[in-house]
């Protein structure tokens, strides 16, 4: 049973991270119906600013919580800097070009920034500088640390926020009237190319944050994690619905549970045939599965065309 | 009409004289290491010409390729090694691995071809991957692929008794194993270059362009679509799995890191910078970004003359470049190096609505 719960609990924290990059990826494909590749790469970024600039301020006199929050909030900076250049230079130009073509630039940008990280900070894995709280409580037979009560808070009061952004505010509004139609939405007088930058700008503080996390919670920062961390949170916006706020949260949470579930028991349902070092290819099938029964997603409307 | 017949009889002939001697030049100008990347060059082609099919033919963005790739290198590597004490004859153990490879094409194609161009880029993508964590993984609990380990000790090329890992004899001329190979894979490129240009002009091909140009008209004009695709995905990684098992014999070990993303991405690129769809367009691009890395480690070279020490490294580098390359590429000239007349008009015209 505490087992059971203890699963539960690291498959709501990771999911609710996958969920914030999730989210970066479904609202740039409900307005330009574009899969942006180098986003879980922006997510690598962010987690490298921030554990490098934690990193070089840990030694000094400094507070800790300010020393985290400079992290924060310069790994923000340069994501939402990264974010809007990228959207600038490789996609806006090819916006009404053939489909392929910004798919095969968004592929490009993510192989530039992967081996920018690299070369600037290197091949090897990066340690999380040791500031992090280390406490933890007992819920239900289970154990459940600071660190992931503080992500799971942070990451749920994120999402209501932006929940919150996009149905009631005069932006929300223009962003929902943009994802229906830009050239109509322009008509309203709503400037389409800001509001997609703003949209990337959204995207990539969240990034940002949920990279933030990431290294904080494995303790790790690497230039190759954004490939797989993009993946999934991409497979969890498929499962949610893509294009679908909420639906990226919902496929978030859900994914992060699936994933720990299954990685904690197949191996005593197979018997130790297939063990938990199979644990990356459940997003993939969950992915697969969804695409196959049903592609618009769990919360997604049925739209012929997105499949 | 003659005359025309008449040069390119000739340029041709010209062309098979080139080919022919250029690893001897090679050899004599730049040293056996160069015909040896001149052999993974012609593999290389081999692997870009199959996802040219499928990308640029029939316009289907399969970001997983690599996994056709690794499955006929595995077929190759299981039926050919001390893995299992096997040693099955060359004529049995290629066309199996194309055969598997294609086979695992119609499995992946069949569920997903339904899906929209940029879903089934993730959905192949993850597959590549699926079949990287297998390989990696099916190590317990019976001991299949050796795991990260790899294969090993993996059998040359042989037909019969004549290995092609030994250098021969032939008419006064010692032809050393990448001389051999070369002439090898040559052989095995003409044979899918010609395979991949009558194709195009068949109905299949002219079936692949009107599913590429616009789905639903094809639909309309009687193409069924879902199968030519499929058709289209198979042949594909046919010509994968064939490329994969020659790989295994020529470099004689195999792990799964051998094929991973980036494998994947630079065979896309090839194509991408070459011209998709138009075949001296793919191959071009093939050469090129085979040979350009080992250019790139000159440079490597020259900082540590001039500069002391190696302040970026060129295998960085390389990986970098590609990815500006991508972008650039798609920016200022998206139809490749060497377009295809008829992409190049598409591109133009949908650049402009």
């Amino acid at each position: 049973m505490d087992i059971l719960v203890q699963q539960l609990i690291n498959g709501l924290v990771l999911g609710s991270v996958y969920a914030l990059i999730a989210l970066g990826y479904t609202m740039v494909y409900g307005i330009l119906e574009l899969i942006n590749f180098a986003h879980g790469e922006i997510t690598m970024i962010g987690a490298m600013i921030a554990v490098a600039t934690i990193g070089a301020l840990s030694g000094g006199a400094l507070p800790i919580p300010v020393i985290l929050f400079t992290g924060l909030v310069a790994a923000m900076a340069g994501c939402m800097a990264l974010g809007y250049v990228i959207e600038r230079i490789a996609y806006r130009p090819l916006r009404h070009a053939p489909r392929l073509a910004p798919l095969i630039t968004a592929i490009g940008v993510s192989i530039v920034l992967q081996n920018i990280a690299m070369l600037i900070w290197g091949r090897q894995y990066i340690a999380f500088p040791p500031v992090l709280p280390q406490g933890w409580h007992t819920l239900l037979g289970a154990r459940i640390t600071d660190l992931q009560v503080a992500i799971l808070v942070t990451a749920l009061v994120l999402m209501l926020v932006l929940d919150l952004l996009v149905h009631r505010t005069r932006l929300g509004r223009a962003m929902r009237a943009t994802a229906q139609s830009i050239p109509l939405a322009g008509l309203m007088g709503i400037n389409g190319n800001r509001i997609i930058s703003i949209t990337f700008l959204i995207g990539s503080a969240l990034a940002a944050i949920s990279g933030f996390m990431v290294s904080a919670y494995y303790g790790l920062a690497h230039y190759y994690m954004g490939f797989l961390l993009g993946l999934k949170a991409f497979s969890a916006a498929v499962l949610g619905g893509i294009g679908n706020i909420r639906g990226a949260m919902l496929g978030g949470l859900l994914l992060g549970i699936i994933e720990s579930l299954g990685a904690g028991y197949i191996g005593t349902l197979t018997h130790g045939v297939i063990g938990s070092n199979y644990q990356d290819v459940f997003a993939f099938f969950v992915l697969i599965t969804v695409l196959i029964l049903r592609p618009s997603g769990l919360l997604g409307a049925p739209a012929t065309d997105r499949a | 009409m003659r005359r025309r017949q008449r040069s390119a009889w000739i340029a041709g002939t010209l062309l098979a004289i080139g080919l022919a001697c250029l690893p001897l030049l090679l050899q004599i100008g730049l040293g056996r290491s160069w015909v040896r990347i001149a052999d993974l060059a012609l593999l290389y082609t081999l692997l870009a010409l199959g996802l040219n099919i499928v990308v640029g033919y029939a316009g289907l963005l399969d970001l997983g390729y690599i996994a056709f790739y690794a499955v006929g290198a595995y077929v190759y590597a299981l039926l050919d090694s001390p893995q299992f004490g096997l040693h099955w004859p060359l004529w049995a153990v290629l066309p199996l691995g194309a055969a598997s490879a294609a086979l695992f094409g119609v499995l992946l194609g069949a569920p997903t071809l339904r899906l929209r161009g940029d879903y089934l880029a993730i959905v192949t993508l993850g597959f590549g991957e699926i079949i990287r964590i297998f390989l990696n993984n099916l190590n317990a609990p019976v001991n299949i692929t050796n795991g990260p380990q790899g294969i090993s000790l993996i059998d040359p090329l042989h037909f019969g008794t004549i290995s092609l890992a030994a250098p021969h004899r032939l008419a006064g001329l010692t032809l050393s194993p990448p001389l051999q190979y070369y002439y090898l894979f040559l052989a095995c490129v003409l044979v899918v270059v010609f395979i991949a240009l009558r194709l195009q002009d068949s109905r299949i091909g002219r079936a692949w362009a009107a599913i590429r140009e616009d789905e639903l008209a094809a639909a309309a004009s009687g193409i069924p679509v879902r199968n030519v695709k499929l058709l289209a995905f198979a042949m594909g990684a046919t010509f994968g799995g064939l490329a994969g098992g020659l790989f295994a014999g020529f470099q004689g070990f195999i792990s799964p890191e051998s094929f991973n993303l980036m494998e994947s991405v630079m065979v896309l690129c090839m194509i991408v910078l070459g011209g998709m769809g138009h075949v001296p367009g793919v191959i071009l691009g093939a050469v090129l970004l085979t040979v350009l890395p080992e250019a790139l480690r000159m440079l490597g070279d020259w900082q540590l003359n001039h500069l002391g020490r190696v302040v970026a490294d060129p295998d960085d580098l390389r990986m970098l470049l590609f990815g500006l390359a991508l972008i650039a590429m798609m920016l200022f000239r998206p139809a490749g190096m060497l377009p295809s007349p008829r992409h190049r008009r598409e591109w133009r015209k949908d650049a402009r609505p």
